[in-house]
């Protein structure tokens, strides 16, 4: 290490000695010493950051043509998409980007998860993130009421309307949250700069994740902790290459959607403008709120539901203390494996009932499901931790790499 | 980690394994080739959002009807949000542009270059200096030392064919592109 930063010469070498951020790059992304066995499940992060950079991209230079008043705004996004120079580009990739920053942050939450990566010492790096999460769910939420349509207008109004569940204080917080007695423009111009201001405290968080992450570098899919040089490879060029080429898939999968189905995603009643005196018949939330749309919607209490759904995000930031199973990886816990697969059918289950009507069979496939969405976190992982045995663990990583080589690739490359 | 260890294993793993670095050389070339490319058309896609859109460009031109404009008076009207001076001379005034060395000018061009019709003096109304709007358009307005327009802001003097004369600016006032439509309409853009 030490001898690295003597390499440093010239100018770089100057305002090394001065403001090391060469030395920074270098330490954490060219040298730094990564896991040799992580997976694609382990590009998501740089995905989640990267799409974060898109969104703030192309939300500044949206917000340049956007103007936020309620009788101007819906008129304003409709001259990005007809006047303004790729407007309609830059709009569908922003609307298509949230969406996808949802996916992959779904699919990097399961992941960790999956392989306990939330576990000692690790507890804070899984906190950071689930306050990055809720900070994403503000700033989507905030930013699907910009256009002022239809959904807009009436998901502003019932997600608004969520607080006077409270009892006494919750009629006196929806007025404060409007600014006013019902959504109207004090509400529109304050969602309008909250929308812009969050995205920057969630860069601020990921930068704190990310010194978090690197504080014990990341966990793999054996879980285990590295022991040696051995299990480990330089982060450049190996897990660069690798986020590269996750980066090229999933820009194919992005831009797919932006160019060839923009509002697949989306919903049409958001192209109406928002009329206070007309609720559509049918609202639903964007996609990635429906699980917890779902759950709301379960419970035949209007306080409770909004208590219900509230904690299940909130479970999330207890999670290292529910699940205190000392084996990390799920591949070596035969009934977390199972409980695993059935709560993320069960999301998706909850994700499903949440886009139908609340009525019949669907009332009671929600309230089965949120049931054993709170059962895994509350009940299941706690008994788990205590009495489940687990498979045998492998002594480190290079051991069980090489044990997974030795019996195809080794033998036939030695006799070359 | 111990680079000169892993360079010396890498080197090694290349030898044994036959590495082709001509076709490594070229997937490293080309992949980067296309990631500058695809990054410069996507940088300039988000950039020109930034310019001019279709709704402004459609503003671009703007019709005048120069009849109520009686000899002597002047009009100002609005132009891709800039004012444009309209005055229609008096003899007087044309003399004067006229009988001007243009050597002695700043800016040098004749009046007869500036107009189309010798009465009808258009002109954008912005001091070349640091665009400041000129007085002179009212009545009553101080039109500097040579009877066209004086730029309060700066102090700089425009003679009746808007050509600077005195002060800190160094252009004459724009003339922008217009055309007599009819005797008495122009289109200006």
């Amino acid at each position: 290490m030490s001898s690295e930063k003597n390499e440093l010469k010239g100018v770089t070498g100057w305002i090394d000695k001065r403001l090391p951020v060469f030395t920074f790059i270098n330490h954490n992304l060219r040298d730094y010493p990564t896991p040799k066995n992580l997976s694609y499940f382990w590009n998501f992060g740089s995905l989640a950051g990267v799409t974060l950079v898109i969104m703030i991209v192309t939300g500044i230079l949206l917000a340049m043509q956007y103007t936020a008043n309620a009788d101007l705004a819906f008129d304003s996004v409709e001259r990005i998409m007809r006047d303004v120079n790729n407007g309609w580009l830059l709009r569908y990739i922003h609307m298509n980007g949230a969406s996808m920053f949802f996916i992959v942050v779904y699919i990097h939450i399961f992941r960790g998860l999956y392989y306990g990566s939330f576990k000692a010492p690790r507890e804070i790096l899984w906190i950071l993130g689930v306050l990055i999460l809720l900070l994403m769910m503000a700033t989507a939420f905030m930013g699907y009421v910009l256009p002022w349509g239809q959904m807009s207008f009436w998901g502003a109004t019932v997600i608004t309307n969520l607080f006077s569940a409270f009892p006494v204080i919750g009629d006196y917080i929806v007025t404060f949250l409007w600014g006013g007695f019902s959504v109207d423009n004090p509400t529109l111009t304050r969602f309008f700069v909250l929308h812009y201001l969050m995205p920057f405290l969630i860069v601020g968080v990921v930068g704190l994740h990310i010194v978090a992450l690197h504080q014990f570098g990341s966990n793999n899919p054996l879980g285990i902790d590295v022991k040696s040089e051995g299990d480990t490879i330089p982060f450049h060029p190996y897990y660069t290459v690798k986020d590269y080429f996750g980066l090229g898939v999933f820009l194919i999968i992005f831009f797919g959607l932006v160019f060839f189905a923009p509002n697949f995603l989306g919903h049409p009643d958001n192209y109406i403008p928002a009329d206070p005196l007309v609720t559509p018949a049918h609202i639903v939330p964007e996609w990635y709120f429906l699980p917890f749309y779902a759950i709301l919607r379960a419970v035949p209490d209007k306080l409770m539901g909004v208590i219900l759904m509230f904690a299940a995000v909130m479970v999330l930031f207890v999670l290292p203390w529910l699940d205190t199973h000392k084996t990390r990886s799920a591949q070596f816990r035969p009934y977390y494996k199972q409980f695993f697969w059935l709560f993320f059918i069960n999301c998706l289950i909850l994700g499903w009932v949440g886009s139908m009507p609340a009525e019949g069979l669907y009332v009671l496939i929600s309230r089965l499901a949120t049931g054993y969405y709170f059962l895994f976190f509350l009940v299941i992982l706690p008994i788990l931790s205590r009495y489940e045995n687990t498979r045998t663990i492998p002594t480190s990583i290079a051991a069980s790499v090489l044990s997974d080589k030795f019996g195809n690739e080794k033998t036939s490359t030695e006799n070359i | 980690m111990d680079k000169k260890n892993l360079n010396d294993k890498l080197v090694e793993s290349d030898k044994t394994q036959k590495v082709d670095s001509e076709k490594r050389d070229f997937l490293f070339m080309t992949t980067t080739g296309l990631a500058l490319a695809g990054g410069a058309i996507a940088a300039w896609s988000l950039i020109d959002t930034m310019n001019p859109a279709k709704d402004v460009l459609a503003l671009s031109s703007t019709e005048v009807d120069l009849s109520p404009i009686e000899s002597g008076q002047s009009l100002t009207v609005m132009w891709r949000g800039k004012p444009i001076f309209i005055r229609h001379r008096t003899k007087d005034e044309i003399k004067q542009a006229r009988n001007v060395l243009v050597d002695d000018l700043t800016h040098k061009s004749l009046d007869e270059e500036r107009v189309k019709k010798p009465e009808w003096l258009v002109v954008v109304g912005v001091c070349t200096h640091l665009g400041c709007v000129p007085l002179g358009q009212k009545v009553g307005d101080e039109k500097g030392e040579y009877g066209g327009w004086f730029c309060p802001c700066h102090g700089s003097h425009y003679d009746t064919s808007g050509r600077i004369r005195k002060g800190p600016a160094p252009l004459n006032l724009d003339v922008p592109p217009y055309e007599f439509v009819s005797d008495e309409i122009i289109k200006i853009g």
